[in-house]
């Protein structure tokens, strides 16, 4: 063996698959050219949003030239049971939102699949429909726990009485509109039966849990199921389970007898793939005369679908983000009849720190005291829910090295009164957080006689840089350079592993490949050398995870932005955005720094841009594609920077590392709104903050 | 999609009879706005006839100052000729802060007159709309309709022109020049686009078959000073919400002459006369471009959502007259 102790963790590696995914040579889902006489699936999404299917006139469809199949409820192969309701596709006749799919057309080619389904006829009961989310639903409920096992409500002291007695008091409702994921690669599936055996190429953020629940689905072994996910074109949390295409896939290629395609157009998107709630939240600081908080309660109402639960924990981060003796928030969910709204990058952290960051804003106004020492003054010893020390905690050093690298230091508290020519100018800054959560996966790790590794683990890449990340771990833990490491992932066969998800994809996988490669190397060096047949290493870290306890493990950030608005037109411009981030160890300073970036680009995005525009009449969010949902342009985003604290957290995990695929996109929207407020002295609370809310209210 | 068939036109009176000859036929420029709109099903062409290779690609400066531009100028060639750049800054302005680098270098001159609205329920088939299912009604009236008129619309129909290059051309005066199976005419600008009314589906002069060859803009002694401010919801590649094209001559103090157009606020590209009357001898001050302003939009119906561009608009009136009127003393 090569050894060397020239550390790959924490150099710039460029992604292992760079040079594939630019040259076109890395295949994507439904890219796969060696599967052979493919068939085409197109998706009939319901065009009421709610009742009943009375008739499929399917036909004339069944009659067209190169259609295969119609499949409808009526044909639709019986599921087993699912956890997740918005699998359970096909399965009934009751339409529960605009835009769930009904039927699909599998044809000979695209386009005649898409024509098909475009014009099979089918014919409702209509019933009247609620899709509008509002403060005073009458549906109102409290989910027994939020996303994903959290409890709904918590409480310590008395709230309202410290409220009453409070100096400074800041009592303001905050609204986020729907938000929707749009990865660029949309839900594909490539399904494959090959006598009983299925294969699925997907674009998934997991291909083992994949496996595991559509084979649950189907009622098949999961043996008979394999998964293939090698490049994902991103996800945002919305391919973090299976959703209808995969289903729709599968039942298609079994009646077909063929492999089939389905890649879900823009369109669908909005409806069937999940999207962030829109929440209304009310926030109360209380505070002394020194602006330290004697009270913090945040009041949540969101909104789930008629088909499943999905609660939102948008209140979780105020549970910890500063001392305060009495506190509490709460949850409560609207149902509607509504696409089921699901993960989206940062879930619960990201609408709610929008929300606490803007209210410590106001409350720091409301003190005359500078925002960020108002967050210093508040910083809490210990996680003020449970009581536990951190692990690490470095908001403090966060606020204060942005502040400097900002030039924060000589900014003039008064809102509304710099300009430059037609432009009001202003800054503001908004603390980051995101837990570190970690998740058993499994690791197999080989040596070849050659001097080779490979290691295999059922991990996503979603565009993150986890295949390049994992190589500079596996490299480190087997002590040789990562021109010897090859590691394999996206395909289920490589046993159970954490989701790309929860940030905690580097955490967790890279615990299982470093338990599997540091065994793997005691094992040859006992060896001596590696025999002609190689030797196999396969680990697992549901122990240690288990074991990990007593401490809580939560990175944290600051963000500082510069908004310009227009003094004519209430446009707004954010021509510099700075984080910093105290997230332990850099595992790939080049990937971390696109992982920062894009989070805050998305924050942005979120601050001035998006917004799904609910119809209330069709019950559907009706700007569904890109040129209507805005989403942050180059010219947007002018001047962009990402820092990191030499974050040293040995509790955390074997690698020290916390996750950064979402605490980017925290706080940033908070950020932007508070240098909104500087520059114009106009606080918006409704998300986005366009130029129409702030046109007559500017000053001047 | 449905299958449809395509051929290339080499000269145009066989594109003119090829398409008057089939009901179901259209010409095809750039396509960008045209193939987007049969992949929604909006459009549904039997046959495409593909314009680009006529030889109506060229700019032309006449010895009266008349410039001439064949059709099939790409709007980024459009927007980098030197006529264009330095002799009318409004419009090379309009066309840079259309679309995208790669649109412009697409899209063409008749191509983006005859584009049609980005009203959310005209592009979904799945829902009624006056203007492609005449009599369907129009749920963008109690919808979404931030984006939709405050002028020139009708109860049918609230749709806006969402050109940027036209609301500069309507400023300027420009003609089309259109080849007709009856043989060539010309027509102002002002004339191309019909308003609603009770016909929402009917949005031009054309008659089916007419093709459009190119544009004549007449001299302007002031175009010079000219600017077109456009307002949007993101920095670049977004429809304008609200725009501006002026030009303004400006002697001792006192508006000797003025050109205004909106964008994005009406049906069509908003050539506002009210507006120039009322400035026409009146002292350069940001209080008469105001009160023009004002007197152009007090024909304006805003409904719930676009009652913002009304102050907007003003806004920029002021503005960009002030800022030219500052050019110019
Ligand atoms: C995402 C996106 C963003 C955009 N943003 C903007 C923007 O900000 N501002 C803006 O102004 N525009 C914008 N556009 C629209 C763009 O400018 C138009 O799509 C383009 O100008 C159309 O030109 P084309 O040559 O591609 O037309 P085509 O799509 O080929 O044709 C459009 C229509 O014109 C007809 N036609 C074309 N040429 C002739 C002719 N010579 N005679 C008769 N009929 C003809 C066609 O039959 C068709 O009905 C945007 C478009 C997209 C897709
Ligand atoms: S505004 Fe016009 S285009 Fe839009 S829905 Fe109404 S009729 Fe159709």
């Amino acid at each position: 063996m090569t050894q060397t102790d020239v550390r790959a963790v924490g150099s710039g590696l460029g992604r292992i698959e760079g040079p594939a995914k630019v040259t076109g040579q890395a295949k994507y889902a439904t890219e796969q050219d060696d599967v052979q006489d493919v068939a085409y699936v197109w998706p009939v999404p319901a065009t009421i949003a709610k009742g009943t299917i009375r008739r499929i006139d399917d036909a004339p469809i069944r009659a067209m030239a190169q259609v295969l199949a119609v499949l409808t409820p009526d044909n639709a192969p019986h599921l087993q049971p699912a956890e997740d309701g918005e699998l359970a596709v096909l399965q009934s006749r009751t339409v529960s939102y605009r835009g769930q799919f009904v039927a699909a057309v599998v044809a000979q080619t695209l386009e005649i699949a898409r024509e098909a389904a475009e014009r099979l006829q089918v014919e409702y009961d209509v019933e009247p429909h609620d899709v509008e989310l509002t403060q005073d639903h009458p549906t109102l409920y409290k989910p027994d726990q939020v996303n994903p096992s959290f409890p709904t409500d918590t409480e310590q002291g008395d709230v309202d009485e410290a409220l009453g007695a409070a100096a400074n008091l800041v009592d303001h409702t905050y609204t986020t509109p729907a938000l929707h994921n749009n990865p660029m690669e949309p839900h594909a599936t490539l399904a494959s039966w090959d006598g009983d055996e299925l294969t699925l190429y997907d674009s998934n953020q997991g291909a083992y849990s994949a496996q595991q629940t559509l084979a649950k689905l189907f009622g098949l072994d999961p043996a008979v199921v394999h998964v293939v996910s090698q490049h994902v074109g991103g996800g945002f949390g919305s391919k973090g389970t299976p959703r209808a295409n995969a289903v729709l896939a599968v039942m298609a290629a079994r009646m077909v007898r063929r492999p089939v395609k389905l890649a879900l157009h823009r369109h669908h998107m909005f409806a069937v793939v999940g999207y962030r709630t829109p929440t209304i939240q009310r926030i109360r600081l209380g505070a002394d005369a020194e602006g330290r908080l004697s009270a913090i309660s945040h009041d949540v109402v969101e909104q789930t679908s008629t088909v499943m639960e999905f609660a939102e924990q948008t209140a979780l981060a105020t549970r910890i983000m500063y001392a305060a003796p009495h506190r509490r928030t709460t949850h409560r969910l609207a149902r509607l009849d509504i696409p089921t709204p699901r993960w989206m990058r940062a879930p619960g952290e990201c609408p709610g720190m929008y929300a606490l960051e803007s209210a410590m804003d106001e409350l720091a106004i409301e003190c005359g005291l500078d925002p960020i020492e108002l967050r210093i003054r508040n910083e809490p010893e210990r996680d003020p829910e449970s009581g536990k020390p951190w692990s690490s905690r470095s908001l403090v050093e966060c606020l204060r090295e942005g502040a400097q690298l900002f030039g924060w230091g000589d900014r003039d508290p008064r809102p509304g009164t710099r300009s430059d020519g037609d432009w009001l100018v202003g800054t503001g800054v908004a603390a980051s957080t995101y837990p570190a959560y970690a998740s058993p996966s499994t690791a197999t790790a080989r040596a070849a006689a050659d001097g080779r590794f490979v290691v295999r683990i059922a991990a996503a890449d979603i565009g993150t840089g986890a295949r390049t990340a994992l190589t500079q771990i596996a490299a480190d833990a087997l002590r040789v350079s990562t021109d010897f490491v090859r590691v394999e992932i996206g395909d289920s066969a490589f046993g159970q592993a954490s989701l790309a998800g929860g940030s905690m994809g580097t955490a967790s996988w890279g615990w299982a490949v470093t338990k599997a490669c540091t065994e793997l190397r005691e094992k040859v060096e006992r060896n001596g050398e590696v025999p002609v047949d190689g030797i196999e290493v396969q680990a697992e870290t549901s122990a240690e995870i288990e074991a990990r306890s007593g401490y809580k493990y939560q990175g944290f950030g600051a963000q500082f932005a510069e908004a310009r608005v227009n003094i004519d037109t209430g446009e707004v411009r954010v021509p510099r955005l700075l984080g910093m981030f105290g997230v332990g160890r850099i595992i790939n300073p080049r990937t971390a720094r696109s992982q920062f970036i894009g989070g805050m680009t998305m924050g942005l995005s979120m601050a001035l841009h998006e917004e799904g525009v609910l119809d209330l009449a069709f019950g559907d969010y009706v700007n569904h594609d890109l040129a209507e949902y805005h989403i942050a342009a180059c010219a947007d985003v002018t001047d962009i920077e990402a820092h990191w604290l030499d974050e040293h957290d040995e509790r955390v995990n074997p690698m020290g590392s916390k996750g950064i695929g979402e605490i980017g996109i925290v706080g940033t929207a908070a950020a932007v709104a508070n240098a909104v407020h500087h520059a114009t002295a106009v606080r918006i609370r409704d998300l986005p903050i366009r130029l129409d809310k702030l046109l007559g209210r500017l000053p001047g | 999609m449905r299958p449809f068939q395509f051929v290339r036109a080499d000269d145009a009176a066989t594109a003119v009879q090829t398409v008057t000859a089939n009901p179901k036929a259209k010409f095809l420029a750039g396509g960008t706005n045209l193939v987007d709109l049969m992949k929604l099903g909006v459009e549904r062409p039997d046959l495409l006839v593909d314009l680009t290779r006529l030889p109506f690609d060229s700019v032309d400066v006449e010895a009266d100052g008349t410039v001439r531009i064949g059709t099939n100028v790409r709007n980024s060639d459009l927007a980098a000729h030197p006529a264009v750049r330095n002799g009318l800054p409004l419009l090379s302005q309009a066309l840079l802060a259309g679309a995208s680098g790669q649109l412009r270098n697409m899209a063409t001159v008749g191509g983006n007159l005859l584009q049609r609205t980005r009203c959310v329920y005209f592009q979904d088939v799945t829902k009624p709309c006056n203007k492609r299912q005449p009599g369907s009604g129009c749920p963008a009236r109690q919808g979404d309709h931030r984006n939709l008129a405050i002028l020139g619309a009708s109860e049918a129909c609230i749709a806006t022109h969402p050109s940027d290059m036209a609301v500069a051309l309507a400023a300027l005066d420009a003609r089309v020049a259109v080849s007709g199976p009856d043989g060539d005419r010309e027509t102002p600008l002002a004339e191309l686009h019909a308003l609603p009314g009770e016909h929402p589906e009917q949005e031009t002069t054309l008659r089916h078959g007419e093709l459009i060859t190119g544009i004549a803009v007449p001299p302007l002694a002031y175009a010079e000073r000219s600017a077109y401010r456009k307002v949007r919801d993101r920095a670049s590649y977004a429809f304008a919400v609200a725009s501006v094209a002026a030009a303004l001559d400006v002697e001792d103090g006192v508006v000797r002459d003025v050109r205004l157009a909106f964008g994005a606020v009406a049906p069509k590209p908003w050539r506002a006369h009210a507006a120039e009357d009322a400035l026409r001898g009146r002292p350069a001050t940001a209080a008469s471009f105001r009160a023009a302003a004002e007197a152009e939009l007090a024909a304006a119906e805003p409904l719930r959502d676009n009652a913002f561009k009304v102050p907007l608009i003003t806004n920029v009136v002021v503005r960009t007259l002030s800022d030219l009127a500052g050019e110019t003393s």
